[in-house]
């Protein structure tokens, strides 16, 4: 019984910190139509960013923040630099996003060498709470908050502002919202830059529990994927119930079929696209 | 073709390049050691290492053994099979290597084992696969490390004989390695009187094994043989689910490795293990190579920087009693299996009939000592081979550890 209740809220925990993963992967595709591979990268890059903030003496969430900040900068220039010079061939921006993950990688490598750093959590969430016979750390639930909140301030922002109707725009039909007078090139970088910022203070939030690692990228890329297929890109609520999902897939598939962890995780996503291919709450594209 | 030339020539010397083939002069050339080793990838940690242990064995010995002047090459396999066979063929065909250290995995090293076969180039992996030495041997094959399960043997009677452990659940990545250490931790435990009562295979990229530990339960400890960067991630959330303090945990080598102690924290202090290596055996080999490797780059070296150094002695040894000729190649593997060393930086060491190595296996437990975290030995189990204390012909009619199969009792 214990089990599934920690499963449970594990699942939730899990989710939230895909979320925050996700969110920014799920809006550059919906609008750039890009499936961006180098966000794994950038989280994994947050990660050590925010690392090497610790150890010049910043506090937790001050590198958090740092490593956001750093990674919305990093995604500016790739997007301004790289990409735009590739506008509309799809194909060719795909590969260089998976060649930057490979480079970014190896970068990692060079500077933060091959040892896997572990993060201490942060003072003030060090406890756990008791959950019948287990415990839970309090700093799981506190990721769960977090997502929370910036899913709420992203929803305000999308659905509330001018800059989120103008992306609301952009993602429905970027060649008429061109038309209409919206700056889809400016919009374009503005996107890339929050999505990579919140995955660069993603890859942060993660480090306490994930540890840093060469090879993070490459694990936590699918399941940016899984998620974004199942909520169908470029929709907020799609990557918010998207990633809960996942994460209530992750903890039950290895408590309940434990020989077929990856199946469980993959095959709602092969019949999401083969069923219904804009994903649970992405739009029929046009 | 050009590149390649041009690079023999600025290695061996312009007078020399001109007749670099003529027999007559072969055995003043540099006999060439070809370490296949991993740099890029999430292998890399390992891979570095061997290269850092190697180069400090070459540096330490003046790049001469047996009178003779040693040139290293080193590849990059990338971590994959068809890397390994690519830079194992351009070390055999191209660079006239004279013997292998490396590679480093296990799936490189069976994908690359026929090939070295047929060419007949000495080969020293510490890539663990059992049956590399057992059921399928190559003979071209020295293990100068452990199979996956010999240490695991070890530290099954450990936890059943001296921590009286009887319910333990295995837990370890999804993979012959895991599958390998775990039967042998399993058939030793069991055979002291303790009982493997669940197995938990998680994929080898598992962000969260939080799902995997809310399983455990009917249990007095665990063992887990995790590698690379895995049991960082694993005993911190092992932790953090409040586990530690209910039940202990021990491990392969690879799961507790003293090069991996800078990057764990309180959380691992407790963690019983058996390895082949520990920086805390003193013996003047060990002093003189765990200085070298802080003074050349500042680390606390594991088994793979261990591991590689030890086969630089083993390749010193085997030189030394062919007068250091590399052209008869079944001489130097002859040489090299021949090989019984007293004072290496895990002890004293010699090779069985089918080139795995017998030797001492620590066990460890990590402390905290001024501050910084050690893996102190506890006991050590000296002459330990590979087939544990089984009959080596019943072992061998056995098959080898698989993922569910419980060994067959012997």
């Amino acid at each position: 019984m214990s089990q599934w209740v920690v499963l449970a809220v594990n699942s939730f925990s899990f989710g939230g910190l895909l979320f925050l993963l996700s969110a920014g992967f799920s809006l550059i595709f919906g609008l750039m139509r890009i499936p961006n591979l180098t966000h794994g990268s950038l989280f994994m890059l947050g990660a050590y960013i925010g690392v090497t903030g610790l150890r010049l003496g910043l506090d937790f969430w001050s590198a958090a923040l740092l490593s956001g900040l750093a990674m919305a900068a990093l995604g500016g220039v790739i997007e301004r630099f790289l990409l735009r010079r590739l506008q509309g061939q799809e194909l060719p921006q795909v590969l260089m996003t998976l060649g930057l993950s490979f480079i970014i990688a190896d970068l990692c490598l060079m500077e933060w060498t091959g040892d896997p750093i572990s993060v201490s959590t942060p003072g003030a969430l060090r406890g756990v709470v008791p959950l019948l016979g287990f415990v839970f750390p309090i700093y799981r639930l506190a990721i769960v908050l977090i997502a929370v909140v910036i899913a709420a301030a992203l929803w305000l922002m999308l659905d509330w502002t001018r800059l989120g109707a103008m992306i609301r725009a952009g993602v429905d039909d970027a060649p008429i919202a061109r038309v209409m007078g919206v700056p889809v090139s400016r919009l374009f970088t503005t996107v890339f830059c929050l999505g990579a910022g919140l995955a660069g203070f993603a890859g942060m939030l993660g480090a306490p529990i994930l540890s840093v690692y060469p090879g993070l990228d490459a694990e936590m890329l699918p399941l940016a994927l899984i998620v974004v297929i199942l909520g169908g890109s470029g929709s907020l609520l799609g990557a918010l119930v998207g990633s809960f999902v996942v994460g209530v897939l992750y903890n039950f598939g290895p408590a309940l079929f434990p020989e077929l962890a990856y199946v469980v995780l993959f095959l709602p996503m092969l019949l999401v696209l083969v069923l219904r291919p804009q994903g649970l709450f992405g739009r029929q594209s046009l | 073709m050009a590149s390649s030339l041009s690079r023999r020539g600025f290695l061996v010397g312009t007078g020399l390049a001109a007749l670099p083939f003529a027999p007559a002069i072969a055995q003043s050339e540099p006999a060439r050691i070809g370490l296949l080793t991993v740099k890029t990838g999430p292998l890399a940690q390992g891979g570095i290492q061997m290269e850092q242990g190697l180069t400090l064995f070459l540096k330490d010995r003046n790049n001469t053994l047996a009178g003779r002047k040693i040139e290293l090459v080193s590849a990059d396999t990338g971590g994959n099979p068809a890397g390994a066979k690519t830079k194992a063929q351009e070390l055999v065909e191209r660079d006239k290597v004279d013997v292998i250290v490396g590679p480093l995995a296990a799936f490189e090293l069976l994908a690359i084992s026929d090939y070295i076969a047929e060419a007949k180039v000495p080969m020293l992996s510490l890539a663990a696969a059992d049956d590399m030495t057992q059921r399928k041997p190559n003979p071209w094959f020295v293990r100068s490390s452990a199979t996956s399960s010999q240490c695991c043997h070890a530290l099954g009677d450990f936890a059943a004989k001296e921590m009286k452990l009887q319910a333990v659940a295995e837990i370890a990545e999804d993979f012959a390695f895991g599958y390998e250490q775990a039967g042998g931790f399993l058939r030793a435990f069991e055979d002291a009187g303790g009982k493997v009562v669940q197995k938990i295979w998680p994929p080898l990229a598992t962000a969260d094994y939080t799902p995997y530990l809310a399983q455990l339960s009917g249990i007095d400890g665990v063992w887990n043989g995790f590698a690379g960067s895995n049991p960082v991630k694993f005993n911190k959330q092992y932790a953090d689910m409040g586990l530690k303090e209910k039940y202990p945990v021990v491990g392969g080598w690879t799961a507790y490795d003293d090069a991996l102690l800078k990057s764990f924290g309180d959380e691992a202090v407790g963690a019983v293990s058996a390895s082949w290596y520990s920086t805390e055996l003193d013996t003047p080999s060990n002093k003189k190579f765990i200085a070298g490797m802080q003074r050349d780059y500042q680390t606390l070296p594991g088994g793979y920087a261990a591991g590689t150094y030890i086969n630089g002695m083993c390749i010193e040894a085997a030189l030394e009693k062919i007068g250091g000729k590399t052209d008869n190649k079944q001489a130097l593997i002859d040489a090299l299996r021949g090989v019984s060393l007293t004072d290496t930086p895990r002890g004293p060491l010699r090779f069985d009939h089918l080139g795995n190595v017998v030797g001492n296996v620590f066990i460890r437990k990590i402390e905290r000592k001024d501050g910084k975290l050690v893996n102190s030995i506890i006991k050590t189990y000296a002459d330990v081979g590979q087939f544990w204390t089984y009959d080596e012909t019943k072992y061998l009619a056995a098959p080898v550890y698989t993922r569910d199969a419980a060994p067959a009792k012997l």
